[in-house]
């Protein structure tokens, strides 16, 4: 059995290419909104975390929301996304609302998991949004998993995994790109490099400084992304998912980030891994800010409009918390359902 | 009614199932070129193509991973392992993601997968390739776990294996492939859950699952020139178990003895010990015995190997001492 040719490989280079998505005003600022509300949701979060009203590990997306909705700007809601257990981001970039991701951080009856997930494992089946993984570079194969179910129904989705750069060190990463790439799948593996695997830098776990390289080893296309700017983010993704739909050839994405906060709830800003004139200089690059200056340079922000998107957000974000706060918890039969699914074929 | 080897009347199963449901697909190392490790799947391949029947690399992790999110996106996978001691290294995605991604989805993502492959010691493979595996899986909840020991029950409860919702440790026995027995044609389905009664008695109760139930109906056999009738009840689904069968044949001979071929410590038996003394504590004439596999990792010389695993006469000597009979 012979393998068709392999696909062109663009490590760290790849062509310009126009940008696909429409760049109208009001999509543009959708997607500053979008980053908004995610930087306010996770604000909130960690102060009711504070309050104990979230319990067990809560892991803030904060400085990366640029990397969530430039990647879901660029997909179609029948594609399908999955992702570790920093996703908070993506739920609400992806469009499950902020109230059932808030009342599932909450752990209520009304969350996107009945409670039952936690702030790990948001999953969302209407937005095709499936968790919420929390076991490092464990879900990488489930992607290439639905990618090979797109692939067999000969669809033109897309399957997108996102993970952090300390997952590629983990077997389970190889096994799912060789596999993709061996069988040509439909998916996008998106490196949410943000230089740390919790305390650990990447310089200090991997042999090879560039993610995107070991796109190399799988004959697989890759890109150097910057992830503090939502459209190079959005159309990076464009490219990989015209590729995969139109030809099912799998991308990685390494996608350049950073985390403002600690790894989670539980830990120090900067501790002893990394200095806070690090964390200063990368905040300078804060995205939204940074977004929000170019909208404003083209004209299509002004502080009206900004003030009334920060209005809008915070009582969105009052909205989710309330809501969590009045949401009953499970009832206690909810323990024993959902164990098994009962056979109807 | 046709006789059929054990690997045949699995072959069917999978070949009827995959006929029936566009959606089943069988994906494992050498099942489709190479025509299957063990042959389970010989002649798929021509009858179903390369996106139905798909070769992959050696990486357990990797594939079971595939079948998972497969299973996700709405497909029913079959995950063949060359064997269940190279699973260990799936360990994480059966446990950790297919176990639980209903329950922690709050039930909107169900997970409609089998992992199958050989259990079991077979002849001189030595410590990393003659290992029972069920009560690791069976102690997962979400996960069911089936042993199937004779062609008939092979097919019936791999057809129910495959159209179950869930996911499905569907553990075959590496020396059962070429036995043969009657397998009835097309619709024959046994349904997960369901114990059977192997051989009837009244004496005394043998539990035994998979390969054991072999070694279980020779120890019956000889049992029974001495005058006793041991009744030989297979559970046939470790989880979920069929205690009430197991209950039913207690009460009627009084004693028990369960023979499994995996390690002591929190094994089976252990289970179906806990549930008897519960259920059925006053019926009891004589402390429950186990029968397993000696608690030593599987030594390669034959003479020690043997020593290593139940067989009918150690089976034989627990069930005289249940009976008191020396």
């Amino acid at each position: 059995m012979k393998r068709p040719p392999a696909p062109p490989v663009t490590v760290a280079a790849a062509a310009p290419g126009k940008a696909p998505a429409a760049d109208q005003p009001d999509v543009l600022r959708r997607m500053l909104r979008d980053m908004l509300l995610i930087r306010r949701f996770e604000e909130k979060a960690g102060e009711a975390y504070a309050l104990g009203k979230i319990g067990g590990f809560c892991h803030l997306y904060i400085g990366q929301e640029a990397v969530a909705v430039g990647t879901m700007a660029a997909l179609r809601p029948d594609d399908t996304i999955m992702t570790s257990y920093r996703e908070h981001g993506q739920a609400l970039a992806r469009g499950v609302s902020s109230r059932a991701v808030m009342a599932e951080l909450f752990g209520k009856a009304t969350g996107s998991s009945g409670g039952k997930g936690g702030s790990m494992h948001i999953f969302d089946a209407a937005t095709h949004f499936l968790g919420g993984h929390a076991i490092v570079g464990g879900h990488i194969p489930l992607v290439t998993g639905v990618a090979f179910a797109i692939k067999y129904r000969e669809g033109d989705q897309v399957s997108v995994g996102f993970f952090g750069e300390a997952a590629v060190n983990n077997g389970a990463f190889h096994e799912a790109l060789n596999m993709a790439a061996v069988w040509r799948l439909p998916a996008i593996y998106i490196c949410e490099n943000n230089r740390y695997g919790m305390g650990t830098a990447l310089e200090r776990a991997s042999a090879i400084y560039d993610v995107a390289q070991r796109a190399c080893s799988y004959d697989m296309p890759a890109e150097v992304v910057d992830g503090m700017d939502v459209l190079k983010v959005r159309d990076a993704v464009a490219r990989a998912a015209q590729r995969a739909r139109e030809r099912y050839v799998p991308t990685l994405l390494e996608i350049r980030t950073y985390r403002f906060m600690g790894h989670s709830m539980s830990d120090p800003i900067h501790g002893h891994y990394r200095t806070k004139d690090e964390v200063e200089q990368a905040k300078a690059k804060d995205p939204i800010h940074t977004f929000a200056d170019k909208l404003r340079g083209d004209g299509l922000l002004d502080d009206d409009r900004w003030q009334t998107m920060e209005a809008e957000v915070a009582d969105e974000v009052d909205d989710a918390v309330r809501f969590a706060d009045e949401s009953p918890d499970p009832a206690p039969e909810a323990l024993l359902t959902d164990v098994y699914r009962e056979t109807t074929s | 009614m046709p006789v059929l080897t054990y690997r045949d009347a699995l072959n069917q199963a999978l070949r009827e199932e995959m006929a029936r449901d566009q959606d089943v697909f069988l994906m494992g190392e050498e099942v489709g070129v190479y025509q299957g490790a063990y042959k389970v799947s010989r002649g798929l391949l021509e009858e179903f193509g390369p996106m139905r029947v798909v070769d992959t690399p050696i990486t357990e992790l990797g594939f079971a991973g595939v079948g998972v999110g497969a299973a996700m996106a709405g497909l029913r996978p079959v995950i063949e392992f060359m064997t269940w001691n190279f699973a260990l290294l799936a360990l994480d995605q059966i446990v950790n993601s297919a176990a639980k991604m209903l329950y922690m989805s709050g039930g909107q993502v169900p997970m409609p997968i089998v992992f199958r492959g050989p259990g079991g010691a077979a002849l001189m493979l030595a410590a990393q390739h003659s290992q029972s595996f069920e009560a690791w899986y069976a102690h997962v909840p979400g996960l069911k776990v089936v042993t199937p020991a004779t062609p008939a029950d092979a097919k019936g409860l791999l057809k129910s294996a495959i159209r179950d919702d869930n996911p499905v440790i569907f553990i075959e026995g590496e020396m059962l492939y070429n036995q043969k027995g009657d397998v009835p044609d097309g619709e024959h389905i046994v349904p997960l859950g369901v114990a059977d009664v192997k051989r009837p008695g009244k004496d005394v109760t043998i539990v035994a699952h998979a390969k054991m139930v072999a070694v279980a109906l020779k120890a019956a056999e000889a049992l029974a020139k001495e005058g006793v009738e041991a009744e030989v009840v297979d559970p046939r689904t470790i989880r979920p178990l069929d205690l009430p069968t197991i209950l039913a044949s207690v009460r009627k001979t009084n004693r028990c003895v369960i023979v499994e071929e995996g390690w002591p410590l929190a094994g089976i038996g252990a289970s179906v010990v806990d549930g008897i003394q519960r259920e059925a504590f006053d019926d009891l004439d004589a402390p429950v015995l186990r029968v397993t596999g000696a608690d030593v990792p599987m030594p390669y010389n034959r003479q020690l190997e043997k020593l290593a695993k139940p067989d009918a006469a150690k089976v034989v000597a627990a069930a005289k001492q249940v009976l008191y009979i020396s």
